[in-house]
């Protein structure tokens, strides 16, 4: 395996896409926001011209292919500036399901079309208990129920969907505008775009299905363990960004006559927090490592990962908001837009304890 | 009511229940916590329903907005105990409480301290009918953790002062009628020994406010601007120059306040509440709910403990871990709720209303009123007597 530190080409990756980034800036959440927007698309149309949206597409098809690494450097910097885009959903988990299937991912690396991925149905990531229906219907099946929590949901062009059939869980490549398919956007504390979705009677043919009928978790699997490791490269990114604020204030905030930066009791916790957060970069790079290597075998790699992203990013928000002080508390100031983040992020695609469990169980320890 | 013994404090109970029963509207009751259903009163108040200003008035007539206050000031006189019950009985009938207000929490009790007898009769009443509402005019730009050395002026002019200067953070100030301010009245002077602790009308010509947003969406407090701003001399609590210690005395009761929404007792969300579908059985999240659980219930009873030590005789700086113990609890009890509510808690207003948002201003817990760094500075230092730096 390489080394768990960037390559040459993986550095010049992370200068370019720093730049790019921290020219956008928190800013650019900020204005989509107050627009109600779900991402700047004129920001997106670059990225897709960098060749990001086609970072897991094969060359043959118009993509970049960098590999997983990659796009966690790219993941890495887009959370430092809490950039808001399609894609994790788009370019990292539905062109890596699309790629492993044999299916064509062209319309993702070209930007024609944005993906999101329609997964979950209760409040707690929990594939294994889809019970969104897909019934038989002639060649194709008729799909019915609800998707609670779909980021990108109301944006995306087209959707995976996870549903039961009545050989088991089946994944479907379907038109986000399908007849019968409502989507509702969800204001939720990031600012993103997140929706409910509801399908009443949404007809899918055979040629939608990715991978098997009845084999959706096989098909779903890499992409999930791709989303997973991205969305912790993101929120490793987000802890860097709202650490990097916090020391700065820290270094430029008098009371008592002195910089807050030179009491001890916050360079302690300063410190320990720096810690905490190489910590969980290695867990990263080691994830990214891992899914380029040897793919089938990194689950316990992006666990890993999912879970100290998840943990390390509450508390950098944390820390950033406390020792801010009461500016930390206002909306003018940016480090609440991390806090918001960090915690929809940290939900997303599997919680700490969710992953908590899946170590424990693959280091053999009590089943999860 | 006389306080006895626990046969008089049981026939008090019943009476008090009894009275709560017949007298309390059915808009403030059942329900579970909602921040919208307090009643801050004061004159710019919109009250949520008919039955909340009724329930208030009915209350106040009795003392009951402020049970522990002498009747002269508006109160009903009630011993700890006797409180303790009116509380209880308010909690078991799921009855909200009539009023809840800075002038309650925190200048009352300054008042009874430092006040004059004629000032008491004025203020208290106004407090205790929820006629005024009052804001809290510490924290400046330059003065958070470092309140002492606040810059904002109030120059001698013989029969007033006049004050320039501008606060920040100012909960609700828009909303205030009359604000508590600490204001400089000697600059040559150490900054602890040239503040005075004066008495504002927020109508008075020169005073502008400023609303801040909060990252919870919310926008209770403000910038407040002092811009030639005449105070008559008699609005001053204590003595001139020796505003601060009017300042801590009414530190220690904002404290203990906001420290006392650690142990979930006043009305707050329960854990239950949001884990109870039994969805939720990774071990982790079970292991956190049990432990905030037991933290809760013991922090509950230090409340109560810390009380009853206050009635022999004071807990002095010890009441600094009241606010750090009971805030980081609170922000735990609401990382948990949280995580409990998974995505169905992130929405601003969804399946469990204003949870997210909620979460979002305990985060404030930990710095309002004095953060956790500074009480833990006056645990380490004038509770354990270390060394300074
Ligand atoms: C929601 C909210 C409502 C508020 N309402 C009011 C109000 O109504 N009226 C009012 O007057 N004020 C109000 N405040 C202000 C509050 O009292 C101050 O924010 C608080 O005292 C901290 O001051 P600061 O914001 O200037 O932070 P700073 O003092 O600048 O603190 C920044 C960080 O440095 C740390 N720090 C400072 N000194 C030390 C030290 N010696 N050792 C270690 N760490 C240190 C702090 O703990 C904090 O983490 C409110 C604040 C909030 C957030």
């Amino acid at each position: 395996m390489t080394a768990l530190i960037p390559t040459e080409d993986e550095v010049m990756l992370r200068d370019a896409a720093r730049a790019f980034c921290e020219a956008a800036g928190v800013a650019n959440l900020r204005a989509v926001r107050d627009a109600g927007k779900p991402y700047d698309a004129d920001l997106w149309a670059e990225m897709v011209a960098m060749g990001w949206a086609g970072v897991l597409v094969g060359e043959d098809e118009g993509g970049s292919d960098m590999g997983f690494a990659a796009a966690n450097v790219l993941a890495e910097e887009m959370g430092r500036s809490l950039i808001a885009s399609p894609f994790l959903s788009s370019a990292v988990i539905a062109a890596t399901a699309l790629r492993r299937a044999g299916r064509s991912a062209a319309a993702i690396a070209d930007g024609t079309a944005t993906y999101a991925l329609a997964l979950d149905e209760t409040r707690k990531f929990a594939p294994e208990a889809t019970a969104m229906e897909a019934r038989a219907l002639g060649n194709g099946f008729v799909l019915t129920g609800s998707k609670a929590f779909v980021a990108e949901g109301t944006s995306a062009s087209r959707l995976l969907v996870l549903a039961r059939a009545e050989a088991g869980l089946t994944l479907f490549d379907i038109d986000a505008e399908s007849a019968g398919l409502s989507r509702d956007r969800l204001a939720l504390v990031d600012s993103r775009d997140h929706a409910a979705l509801r399908f009443e009677g949404v007809e899918a043919t055979g040629d939608d299905v990715v991978g098997e009928v009845g084999g959706g978790l096989v098909a779903l699997g890499p992409a999930l363990r791709a989303g997973q490791a991205t969305i912790s490269a993101e929120l490793l990114g987000l802890s860097v960004g709202a650490f990097a604020m916090t020391t700065g204030y820290l270094k430029e905030r008098k009371q008592f006559g002195r910089v807050i930066g030179s009491f001890q009791a916050l360079q302690h916790r300063a410190a320990h927090l720096f810690s905490e957060i190489e910590v969980t970069a290695s867990a990263i790079a080691h994830a990214g490592r891992m899914l380029d290597a040897d793919p089938d075998n990194a689950d316990l790699a992006v666990s890993l990962a999912k879970a100290r992203a998840s943990e390390t990013a509450g508390l950098a928000v944390r820390e950033g908001v406390q020792m801010h002080g009461g500016i930390g508390m206002t909306d003018e100031y940016d480090i609440g837009f991390y806090m918001k983040r960090a915690r929809v992020g940290a939900e997303w695609l599997g919680d700490y304890g969710y992953h908590a469990g899946r170590v424990a169980a693959l280091k053999g320890q009590a089943a999860a | 009511m006389a306080d006895g013994g626990q046969e008089s404090l049981a026939a008090f109970r019943d009476e008090i229940a009894d009275w709560i029963d017949r007298n309390a509207p059915a808009d403030v009751r059942g329900r579970d916590f909602d921040e919208s259903d307090i009643c801050w009163g004061g004159r710019n108040f919109v009250f949520k329903s008919e039955g909340q200003k009724l329930w208030m008035d009915r209350c106040s007539a009795r003392g009951l907005t402020a049970p522990r206050w002498d009747t002269a000031y508006g109160g009903a006189g009630f011993t700890r105990a006797q409180e303790k019950v009116w509380l209880e009985e308010l909690a078991r009938l799921r009855v909200k409480k009539p009023l809840e207000s800075f002038g309650l929490w925190m200048l009352g009790p300054a008042l009874l301290a430092f006040g004059t007898e004629e000032q008491k009769r004025h203020y208290l009443p106004q407090i205790t009918r929820g006629e005024i509402r009052w804001c809290q005019g510490y924290s400046e730009p330059g003065a958070g953790s470092d309140l002492a050395s606040v810059q904002t002026f109030g120059a001698d002019k013989g029969d007033h002062w006049l004050v320039n200067g501008q606060k920040i953070w100012t909960s609700y100030a828009d909303k205030a009628d009359w604000i508590f301010a600490l204001v400089r009245t000697d600059r040559e002077a150490a900054k602890h020994k040239g503040i005075s602790f004066l008495l504002v009308d927020m109508t008075t010509p020169g005073i502008s406010t400023r609303p801040i947003r909060l990252i919870s969406g919310k926008s209770p407090f403000c910038e407040t601007f002092f811009d030639d701003v005449v105070i008559p001399k008699d609005q001053i609590v204590g003595e001139v120059n020796r505003g601060w210690d009017v300042a801590k005395h009414l530190l220690t009761h904002e404290r203990e306040m906001i420290g006392g929404g650690g142990s979930g007792a006043i009305g707050a969300r329960s854990i239950g509440s949001v884990l109870a579908d039994g969805d939720i059985t990774d071990p982790h999240t079970v292991a956190r709910a049990q432990k905030l659980e037991i933290d809760s219930l013991a922090f509950g009873l230090t409340m109560e403990r810390y009380r009853d030590l206050a009635k022999q005789g004071g807990v002095g700086h010890a009441s600094a871990m009241l606010k750090y113990y009971g805030t980081e609890l609170n922000k735990d009890r609401y990382e948990l709720l949280m995580t409990a509510g998974g995505s169905d808690a992130l929405a601003w207003d969804g399946k469990y209303g204003a949870l997210a948002p909620e979460w979002l201003r305990t985060k404030a817990n930990s710095i309002e009123g004095g953060t956790s760094e500074v009480m833990l500075d006056i645990l380490s230092k004038r509770v354990l007597e270390l060394p300074g730096e």
